[in-house]
């Protein structure tokens, strides 16, 4: 309990190891609250779901947020419907089985840029009649637009910016700024505006809800990409995969270095030597090319990825590091009690020799996670990112590939560099101090 | 059981043999170094070769492939059109068996393996399976020798300006220890955490996005401007930001290592003893600090001319820098082992010899170590 406290004291000291722990707490927290809000499951569906998932967004949209920053203002993005509530729905029946239905959505429009579309998305049940729509649009200077009228079947889906009627009564090829500006002007006009749906049916037992969505130009808290995804889903997920693959891969090689170079240094003799020579043969093996050879032809899985990533990483310099201190250690007088009193080889490997190692063992350890993390974006930026999982290099690869810096989406870009940056300067910024805390002869320089 | 004697004479040889044995040692440690170098390099190559085949399961993948592309280009011609279908079946399995044995598929496994195997360790590099060279070559030593200079130029110049403004800036710290300059590399140190290709990133983001002064990617303008002047001039332009990202992703980290190895050094007794002495800083510096950590900056000088050659995949994926890590890359992607094969071995055969020269580079810098001895 003493030694803790001292070494929280001594950690203390450093203002960039408590900046470290910090980022490290706040990325495990984000991991915990990522897979408790989104499970698993929800999460690859949102990911991979396809255009049932994702129709509500628009696509290429800047985080809503950007508005904060902008004097001009960007559309956001939302969707409505009559069956969660949100447009009110009158139903007025009529006579011979026949129902009015009046479906009326008003919002205030108080952007500077057009929305990028808007649809309409109708379910209707009925037997054998189908149901009649018309709409109307009625903008901020009272003027009233007819859109259109037409017959729905079980699922109709209107896109405003695709009837041709539509462009030819309002004479334009593109459809949503004429609705949504005054007539003969260029810039939108800000006001309310109203959306009228008006459902005839013809039999006793049909129904008609409506869903309204409209794409604006910016959505949510971190924007969507190509697919229309929502990036809040890889952003927050980004962080247990990259924390798992990160502390799985250093932690894992951490501990099977230092168990096999304490057995080859505690047994010596041939098993040591032939750890040497595998140590040779490992540094002449092209450690990328290898992960980029798996990747390519046999599987992507982020965790055959991650074996394979640890199985290379045993046999490197660390090892002649560890074993140079494990002979030292081996000479010492605790080890000959130990010997003295019977102890067998297992005992004194495994609860005399390693455990002193430790100490020495963990600022590598820390240090050695962002190289991890930074290996497993950098396969996804070869395209050789795990196909199922949400993560941080699978978005960069998407932006990259959909030319996000070319086009200005900057925000898809950046989003998951800076979360990435910061993981990998958190756990090296802490790293760096445990490195001077726990060796002694780096402390004083 | 028989009692060995020594006779006067077999003394005197024995004694001999002990202080000619400068020679001998020397003789026999490159004998058994050589050896052991060659046994680790024909192992690695080999299991180089079955990861680049999967053991097998490449083959299938390629097999599908010629299946493939041999149909749709019977199926697609117009004049075969008009033969009978078991004529032109026939004439697919004919296609198909002159593009496996082509591509080496008639041959098994391991067979094959234990040819690249020794073609690649007698250095006939032999030709690429789908890859060619820009002048059209299949070579795949031509095809290396064509991606080479791109990346030396670009690997050459970031890491030499790494290794040696490290060494200097490093020297200038330790003797400034606890200063302002050498704080801040302290604390800018982590910042090598993160490597080169995201640096990449963040310049393409600023310098060719936002500011659009500087290009994309690629290594020159298209088409390439005739005039070497002009040819140089866009020539730097494309490297600026591939060279920066790889500078400012080791800097830091670089300078802190080597300030804080000199410091380590600098705290010896018999350099507090020259200081005592009154020599001059200078002299100091050369002859009590930088000599003994020699051995050190010619190991780290020897390797990172050795990891000039493979380039930096990520990097030059990242701005479509025409090297080798690229070619590598590429050559994955098309299954082509004689590259993957041909870039190792020669990385392989690098390596074994920078260990092998090292040893004696120790002994020449380091009177204190001799070759062979314990």
């Amino acid at each position: 309990m003493n030694t803790m406290k001292n070494f929280f004291r001594q950690l203390s000291y450093y203002p960039s190891a408590l900046v470290g722990l910090l980022v490290v707490f706040l990325l495990i927290f984000t991991a915990v609250y990522a897979m408790i809000k989104i499970p698993y499951n929800e999460a690859i569906n949102l990911w991979r779901g396809g255009e049932d998932v994702w129709y509500k967004n628009p696509k290429f949209a800047a985080p809503a947020w950007v508005n904060h920053f902008s004097s001009k203002k960007y559309a956001e993005s939302f969707a409505v419907s009559t069956s969660d509530g949100t447009i009110e729905k009158v139903a007025d029946p009529g006579a011979e089985n026949t129902a009015t239905y009046t479906m009326n959505y008003a919002f205030d429009f108080e952007y500077d840029y057009y929305p990028q579309e808007m649809i309409l998305y109708i379910t209707s049940v009925f037997d054998e009649k189908q149901p009649f729509i018309s709409l109307e649009w009625l903008t901020p200077d009272g003027r009233t637009i007819r859109i259109a009228n037409f017959a729905i079947g079980q699922d109709f889906t209107y896109r405003f910016s695709q009837d041709e009627k539509l462009r030819t009564k309002l004479k334009t090829d593109d459809v949503i700024p004429v609705l949504f500006s005054l007539p003969d002007e260029t810039t939108p006009a800000k006001g309310v505006y109203q959306l009228l749906v008006t459902g005839t049916t013809f039999e006793s037992d049909s129904d008609i809800n409506v869903e309204l969505v409209l794409h604006g130009q910016v959505y949510g808290l971190a924007g969507t990409d190509h697919a229309r995804r929502d990036l809040v889903v890889p952003l927050l997920w980004g962080a247990p995969v990259a924390l798992a693959f990160g502390l799985i891969a250093s932690l894992g090689t951490a501990m099977l270095t230092m168990i096999i170079s304490a057995v080859g240094a505690w047994y010596g003799g041939w098993i040591d030597e032939l750890i040497q020579r595998i140590t040779e043969i490992n540094l002449v093996l092209p450690f990328l090319s290898i992960l980029i050879m798996i990747g390519t032809f046999y599987s992507r899985s982020i965790w055959v990825i991650l074996g394979a990533t640890i199985a290379l990483s045993i046999f490197t310099g660390a090892i002649k590091g560890y074993r140079s201190i494990f002979v030292q250690l081996k000479e010492s007088m605790y080890i000959e009690a130990a010997r003295a009193y019977g102890a067998s080889n297992f005992r004194i490997v495994f609860t005399y020799l390693i455990p002193r190692m430790i100490p020495l063992l963990i600022p590598g350890l820390v240090l050695s996670v962002p190289s991890f993390v930074f290996l497993e974006a950098g396969l996804a930026v070869l395209g050789l990112g795990d196909p199922v999982l949400p993560t941080w290099g699978k978005m960069i690869d998407d932006a990259s590939r959909n030319g996000a810096l070319y086009r200005g989406y900057y925000y898809w870009i950046l989003e998951p560099t800076i979360l990435l940056m910061f993981t990998g300067l958190g756990f090296a910024m802490l790293g760096f101090a445990l490195d001077r805390i726990f060796n002694p002869r780096l402390r004083d320089v | 059981m028989a009692v060995v004697t020594h006779t006067p004479s077999e003394n005197i040889a024995v004694k001999k043999a002990r202080h000619d044995s400068t020679f001998m040692r020397v003789s026999r440690y490159v004998v058994v170094r050589l050896f052991t170098l060659f046994v680790t390099v024909v192992i690695g190559i080999y299991l180089t070769i079955m990861i680049a085949n999967m053991g097998g399961y490449v083959d299938q993948i390629m097999r599908g492939e010629i299946r493939d592309r041999v149909t749709q280009s019977i199926i697609a011609s117009p004049s075969m059109q008009q033969m009978a279908p078991d004529v032109r079946q026939k004439l697919i399995q004919e296609r198909i068996a002159a593009e496996e044995e082509r591509v080496g598929l008639n041959v098994p496994i391991a067979v094959r393996n234990v040819r690249y195997l020794s073609s690649a360790l007698t250095l006939q590099l032999g030709r690429a399976i789908n890859m060619t060279s820009d002048s059209g070559s299949k070579q795949v030593r031509l095809i290396i020798l064509e991606r080479l200079p791109a990346t030396l130029l670009l690997m050459g110049i970031s890491q030499l300006f790494l290794f040696f403004s490290s060494i200097v800036l490093a020297l200038n710290l330790s003797r400034r220890y606890g200063n302002f300059w050498d704080k801040a590399v302290v604390a800018l140190s982590p910042t090598s955490a993160v490597p080169p290709w995201f640096y990449g990133i963040f310049m393409i983001l600023i310098f060719a996005a936002i500011l659009k002064v500087l290009p994309f990617g690629g290594m020159v303008d298209s088409p390439p401007p005739s005039n070497t002047f002009d040819y140089s001039l866009s020539l730097l332009k494309h490297l600026t930001l591939p060279a920066l990202s790889l500078i400012l992703s080791s800097f830091f980290l670089s300078i802190y290592n080597y300030r804080t190895f000199f410091l380590i050094y600098s705290s010896e007794d018999y350099v507090e003893m020259a200081k005592a002495k009154g020599l001059p800083t200078r002299d100091v510096e050369r002859h009590y600090i930088l000599r003994p950590t020699l051995p050190n900056i010619i190991t780290n000088f020897a390797l990172l001319i050795i990891t000039l050659w493979t380039g930096a995949t990520i990097t030059e994926t990242v701005f479509l820098w025409p090297g080798l890590g690229r070619t590598l890359y590429q050559a994955v992607g098309l299954y082509d082992i004689p590259i993957i094969v041909g870039s190792t071995i020669i990385f392989a055969y690098l390596l074994a010899m920078t260990v092998f020269i090292l040893d004696f580079v120790y002994a020449l810098v380091d009177p204190r170590v001799k070759v062979g001895g314990n």
